[in-house]
């Protein structure tokens, strides 16, 4: 019941609203993706990288201070040790393994904070496939760091200089990239957004996150079923993975947390649940912020991955149907919650995490509840911000 | 039957000029319209700006950009083009993004289509097969024609299915690129347009995407009922400092007389 259907639609929402220049690559993708990724070579190979060279699985943490302070059970999964420091590592390992199965020699991605891109120049030198990173020129000045990471990891970062110059521009230089070199290029997304099928395949990839948390809660406490999974959504990957394996137990209660930036009615916000309404970003039909006149609206967040105008579809059909729930928080209270996880338990979340951890003081555990946390990165790329912030 | 038909049937080597609404100046639509008209093009596109106009390179996203700050919307543009057929007779045809026509409401949409004389529309991320399922009685019924593109890449089985269901024209991409970035007639195009000639297809074809001159209008000619000339003229808007004689002028170098 949570996976798209044949044309790609969850509910009302997904779908592959495209161009035709880019329906041939989109057919063959469709045509190809499941039987790849569930074959056992691919299998064998994929969690062979994910545990030799990405170091899985990550830990599911006890944060006992934490717990304390919000009385109940808090665990940390521990995305931010994944190999590049962030959780998308999981789902750039899966699609270049299905890019070299499909013979393609030159990879294209979007990146916001650098966090896919860093993951995907990565598995690009690990392959040895050309790589082009388009990033928004904004993010490129507040995610120095990664940038200098992807071009140490030999790929090509092309700034993006169309509207505000963040993650949505970004995408757009990425889909005309990929409908100017259609037949030698493989686009790798990074989250559970554009077209059929990369919403449901980018799930599939990081669905390891929910697949380890319930075997490691099993082992540490008896059950596998949390009574909370907590994650934060830009376009949704971490929490569509942290999700995943949950979403037919009802009990476990999903909640993702969306970026507010200055608050839901400032005008400065990227929280496309609570501001925005239906429409058609990057190829999917989801809630996305736009105007009277339909045209899409710039997003604003502290957190560069999280600075997206729309939301992954299988999240608008979760909320739709009262599944997850959805809750934005503000650029305040996320850097709140950063140093809070670094002077109680020793670790330094990224600014995307943090929107995640924000919420444990707003939701009404029991002393007896197990909530999970994804931690989705490490608060590294961050440090301009911080060291700002809080006068370092 | 259409405008569009009734021009396809009576003439060749069709010119058509596309640029987008509300740019270089809000109010400039229909003092372009009547410019183009008057300097013999057969039809004309009209663009509505989108803020992230996937297929299109820079000089139409960049047109796109400066025409919303100027204000321009659907209804504005509508309110524009209210009159349009007292001094336009050619083929008019909206061409723009799916989004904005989603939140217009695609049944008023096309009902304000149908009311101002609209002949065809080109919405390139509204996929056939949705076009197909949910919006074809509509569009059908208002007489207005869907407009479908094919690139090099589109295989045979689905030109066929394209050209089986289009009632106007096939928009043939010339190359793979987006718009405005790539100029000249190479062999390998010459080689796909002579391709598609031999599919013996029952839809004539218009060529877009890198025609900018008269070398290469004319070279398409050879190939197809006619071609599509976008970023070159939003080029010369750009520079413009007399639109009517700057237009005459451009239209004439295409034309080359």
């Amino acid at each position: 019941m949570y996976q798209p259907n044949e044309k790609g639609f969850y509910g009302n929402f997904g779908g592959a609203f495209i161009p035709e220049m880019l329906i041939p690559n989109i057919e063959e993708l469709k045509s190809k993706y499941l039987k790849i990724i569930t074959s056992e070579s691919f299998q064998k190979e994929y969690h062979r990288l994910l545990n030799d060279y990405a170091g899985r699985p990550s830990p599911l943490f006890k944060a006992e201070r934490l717990s304390s302070k919000y009385g109940a059970n808090i665990w940390l999964k521990r995305e931010d040790l994944n190999h590049t420091g962030s959780h998308k590592l999981n789902n750039t390992i899966g699609q270049i393994l299905l890019a070299k199965e499909m013979g393609r020699q030159r990879i294209i991605a979007e990146t916001g904070a650098g966090q896919h891109g860093v993951a995907t120049a990565t598995v690009c030198a690990l392959m040895g496939l050309n790589c082009v990173v388009y990033m928004g020129e904004t993010d490129m000045e507040r995610q120095a760091p990664n940038v200098a990471r992807m071009r140490m990891l030999g790929a090509e970062v092309i700034p993006a200089k169309s509207g505000n110059r963040t993650l949505k521009d970004a995408t757009n230089e990425a889909l005309r990239d990929w409908i100017a070199n259609p037949t030698d290029t493989f686009y790798l997304i990074g989250s559970v957004v554009g077209p059929h099928p990369y919403p449901d395949m980018v799930a599939r990839l990081q669905s390891v996150i929910s697949a380890e948390i319930k075997q490691q809660l099993k082992e540490k406490t008896g059950t596998e079923l949390p009574n909370y999974v907590i994650a934060c959504v830009g376009g949704g990957s971490n929490a569509a993975g942290s999700f995943y394996h949950f979403l037919n137990d009802n009990q476990v209660n999903l909640i993702g947390t969306e970026a507010a930036g200055m608050g839901v009615d400032s005008g400065e916000t990227a929280a496309s649940m609570a501001c925005g309404d239906l429409g058609i970003i990057h190829g999917s039909m989801t809630y996305l912020m736009q105007n009277e006149d339909g045209q899409i609206t710039e997003p604003y967040s502290i957190s560069a991955g999280l600075d997206y105008p729309g939301i992954g579809p299988l999240h608008a059909y979760l909320r739709d149907i009262g599944r997850a729930t959805y809750i934005p928080v503000t650029d305040q209270q996320a850097l709140d919650a950063v140093m809070e996880l670094t002077r109680l338990e020793g670790i330094i979340p990224a600014l995307e995490s943090a929107h995640a951890l924000a919420t444990l003081g707003l939701l009404p555990f029991k002393t007896t509840d197990n909530v999970v946390v994804t931690v989705s990165g490490r608060g590294d790329k961050d440090m301009k911000t911080y060291m700002e912030h809080f006068k370092l | 039957m259409n405008r569009l038909n009734t021009l396809f049937q009576q003439k060749q080597n069709l010119l058509s000029i596309y640029f987008t609404a509300g740019f270089p100046k809000l109010n400039d639509t229909l003092i372009i319209l009547k410019a183009l008209q008057d300097a013999g093009v057969d039809f004309v596109e009209i663009g509505m700006p989108f803020s992230d106009p996937l297929a299109d390179g820079p000089v139409i996203q960049s047109s796109s950009t400066k025409a919303l700050q100027n204000g321009m919307s659907l209804k504005i543009l509508f309110e524009q083009l209210q009159e349009v057929r007292k001094t336009i007779d050619m083929p008019l045809v909206l061409m723009g993004y799916l989004n904005p026509v989603l939140k217009f409401g695609v049944e008023a949409f096309i009902a304000k289509c149908e009311e101002i004389g609209i002949d065809g529309l080109i919405l390139p991320d509204l996929p056939f097969e949705l076009y197909n399922e949910q919006y074809r009685p509509l569009f059908q019924a208002s007489n207005i024609s869907n407009i479908f593109l094919i690139t090099p890449q589109t295989p045979e089985e689905r030109i066929r299915l394209l050209d089986q269901h289009s009632t106007s024209f096939l928009y043939m991409v010339s190359s793979a690129a987006v718009t405005g970035t790539k100029s000249g007639v190479s062999q390998h195009q010459i080689d796909y347009f002579n391709r598609i000639n031999q599919l013996n297809l029952k839809t004539p074809r218009m060529v877009g995407f890198g025609i900018s001159n008269n070398e290469s209008y004319k070279q398409v000619c050879n190939y197809a009922h006619g071609a599509i000339v976008g970023s070159a003229f939003i080029k010369l808007l750009e520079q413009s400092t007399s639109l009517e004689a700057d237009i005459a002028d451009f239209v004439k170098s295409i034309r080359g007389v």
